[in-house]
């Protein structure tokens, strides 16, 4: 005791106490490690086309292909509408903006134990493997939307569909990061519990699946029963699908209380993730 | 002088058996008390001692109990200590890979830990971005690696293969690139858990080349844990001595070191003699357990190299499920396996009841030295063998040198067993 007492007057670079405080977060640390961010994004990237056959052409017919799927199971089948919009640009729409969500969420979801190799043999901070994740999806979602504005000049010219700009197209980048704020957030959250519960991550993969037919994602919230749309707007999803849309396609609302209300959620989301995340990632490798 | 890492009452706490309490409840419970309401973990048991002999499931044991000590500037540490004193544990807090459960730690600079090499080395990358990407995920900025890209390179000696991914690599190469990011990184205190032990021969004297540029011309401390004494005599000043989760001495090295050779053979006591112990498992009881020297009496003597020991006990099986068999397993002093015997081919028990099994070495099979045994009884079952009955450290026994056959200049012969073999002279062309 008598030794630490002495010297808390030097300066310590490192401090690492049992009984420090849960909110302590380390942003001058974060800084020293972004070429390290840099890297992995890169590293993703590089090492997931560099093996496959059709390379960078994935990104553009995954979303393609499950567009025919659903043309074929909600606009065929099920007769769903979707307000007025081409079907193709309605669902692609749709996919592109899911997908971005739930691969930025399920991805940091299991963050520690894809990456418990690493995490057991070197310290970095570890939020930066998750933000490395974003970082990526958020490139994939870039791609794709070149792939989603080609097909949308592709129905302008045949199918008369308008495309308006103006300044509510500048919300868009505001919407998607909107999107992955969410999903880090719910992933930050969930990160911790699967390190301790295993099983959590195949219920949150099946979960994720389910709340895309519980958000306005193939079918326009319009085409919602009223008695649905109140609790549906409990979903902070609905009211940014809605927006996206909105701002891309000219279709659906957007109701400024309850973007609000998502973004109010989304940050809330990402801080209660940040210092769970904090707290699970100084003892997780003993549990895992 | 100035230190440059201190540690206070570090304990660390682990759990066995099971993940957390177990229930959510519990978690909450716990998380309330300690984070909330600032008092002590109540699932927390202070003063419980590591011994891995006498765990039970679902136990709680402290790997590591009140350690505090500093180090200076410039000052390279050693850990020593046998299997399981704690040592990882305390390189994973060092280099904050778990936190400690109570107690504090502080360092100046920047600390690189390697307890293994080339970790996140991505095989689909070619050498020279797995660099980046090594020394990036070590501590080190671009920059800094670029700078010393050229050195890198040079010191792995991988030459015109830094261009190709490294799944092509030997693992001779793999490991030499590994240390070769490592070795270059621009920290005060390096930490590294007996990685002098990789590569060939002529990279390995690089390396420890290499190591003492680095404590000598840099000034760098560095932590290092081996079980290789003569590694942590010549490389560090200070040495720490860990037993069961608590530091038993923090002393220059040489006293350190000799403190742990004498500990090793002081500890030893004989547990020769046919007693009644009595060890209960679910399908196996062990009633006792010894062994005679030749035909002699038991007792509880050195035994002679040139008599074959006799190992004996008497068991009592519960079930008649399944076959059993024996397994012997023989460590050393220090709990560094020598060898198994099993009865496999040669006994099985396969009656209900009380029974003796009677186990006879040839003679000088073991070397002279002092050795300890961890009994084993497998079962048999159709979906294949699982241990039925295990005790470890059933039984210690020292083996002596029976002649003056061989003059004392000769020294002591190496290794640990000295089986007979058959020798025979062919004749060639002999007079």
């Amino acid at each position: 005791m008598s030794i630490s007492k002495i010297s808390e007057k030097k300066d310590w670079d490192i401090v690492v106490d049992a009984n420090a405080s849960f909110f302590t977060i380390k942003f001058k640390e974060l800084t020293h490690y972004k070429d390290l961010l840099y890297l992995l994004v890169r590293r993703d990237f590089v090492f997931i086309y560099k093996q496959t056959v059709l390379g960078p052409i994935w990104l553009f017919l995954q979303p393609m292909l499950t567009t025919l799927v659903f043309l074929f199971i909600f606009g065929r089948v099920a007769g769903m509408g979707t307000g007025g919009v081409p079907k193709p640009l309605f669902y692609l729409t749709g996919i592109i903006s899911w997908s971005f969500f739930s691969e930025s969420l399920t991805k940091t979801a299991n963050v520690f134990s894809i990456n418990a190799p690493i995490f057991g043999k070197v310290y970095f901070p570890r939020i930066i493997v998750p933000i490395s994740n974003i970082i990526g999806s958020f490139i994939r979602l870039v791609i794709q939307l070149v792939l989603l504005f080609l097909v949308m000049i592709y129905f302008n010219q045949t199918a008369g569909f308008k495309i308006e700009f103006g300044f509510g197209q500048l919300f868009l980048p505001f919407l998607f990061l909107l999107l992955g704020v969410f999903g880090l957030g719910i992933g930050l959250l969930f990160s911790a519990l699967t390190t301790k519960y295993r099983d959590l991550s195949h219920l949150l993969l099946f979960g994720v699946q389910l709340l895309m037919f519980a958000s306005p994602v193939i079918f326009p919230l319009s085409s919602t029963p009223k008695s649905l749309i109140k609790i549906m707007s409990y979903n902070p999803l609905s009211a940014i699908f809605e927006s996206i849309r909105f701002y891309l396609l000219g279709t659906g609302t957007v109701d400024s209380l309850n973007l609000l209300y998502a973004v109010v959620f989304c940050i809330t989301s990402l801080v209660l993730g940040i210092l769970v995340f904090n707290k699970a990632e100084k003892s997780f490798i003993d549990t895992i | 002088m100035d230190s440059i890492l201190e540690v206070n009452n570090i304990s660390k706490l682990y759990r066995l058996g099971e993940i957390g309490t177990g229930t959510l409840g519990n978690d909450f419970k716990r998380w309330f008390q300690k984070s909330i309401l600032k008092q002590q973990d109540p699932y927390l048991q202070i003063g419980k001692e590591n011994n891995r002999n006498k765990m039970e499931e679902g136990d709680v044991f402290y790997s590591l109990n009140d350690i505090s000590f500093s180090i200076s500037q410039g000052e390279s540490l050693g850990i020593i200590g046998r299997n399981g004193a704690g040592k990882s544990t305390l390189l994973k807090i060092l280099s904050r890979i778990t936190s400690p459960t109570t107690g504090s730690l502080k360092i100046k600079g920047r600390v690189t830990s390697l307890l293994e090499v080339g970790t996140g080395f991505h095989p689909d990358l070619t050498g020279r971005e797995n660099i980046f990407l090594n020394g990036a995920i070590l501590g080190m900025r671009k920059k800094e690696i670029a700078r010393k890209l050229d050195s890198i390179i040079d010191f792995s000696g991988i030459g015109s293969f830094i261009d190709t991914p490294v799944r092509r690599y030997s693992s001779g190469m793999y490991v030499r690139l590994a240390f070769s990011v490592a070795a270059h990184l621009e920290s005060e205190i390096l930490i590294l858990d007996e990685v002098l032990s990789v590569g060939d021969f002529e990279f390995q004297k690089k390396c420890t080349e290499k190591m003492n540029e680095l404590k000598n011309a840099e000034g760098k401390t560095i932590i290092l844990v081996s079980h290789n004494i003569d590694a942590i005599r010549s490389f560090c000043k200070k040495s720490l001595f860990l037993e069961n989760g608590r530091l038993k001495m923090f002393d220059e090295t040489n006293l350190v070191a000799d403190a742990y050779m004498r500990g090793n053979h002081e500890g030893f006591e004989y547990k020769t003699n046919l007693v009644e112990i009595k060890f209960e498992s679910k399908g196996f009881d062990i009633i006792n357990f010894g062994i005679r020297n030749g035909e002699c009496p038991p007792f509880d003597k050195p035994i002679s190299r040139d008599k074959s020991i006799r190992f004996e006990f008497v068991y009592n099986k519960k079930t008649v499920a399944e076959n059993n068999f024996v397994v012997f397993k023989y460590k050393d002093i220090e709990g560094n396996y020598i060898c198994t015997m099993d009865s496999y081919n040669q006994l099985q028990i396969d009656k209900q009841g009380e029974g003796r099994i009677v186990m006879k070495t040839h003679p000088f099979f073991f070397n002279t030295g002092k050795y300890r045994v961890d009994l084993f009884i497998h079962g048999i079952f159709e979906d294949g063998v699982r241990p039925i009955f295990e005790q470890r450290d059933i039984l210690n026994f020292e083996v002596v040198a029976s002649t003056m056959l061989f003059s004392e200049n000769l020294g002591v012969d190496e290794g640990y067993l000295h089986p007979v073999a058959n020798w025979r002279i062919e004749e060639i062309n002999q007079i």
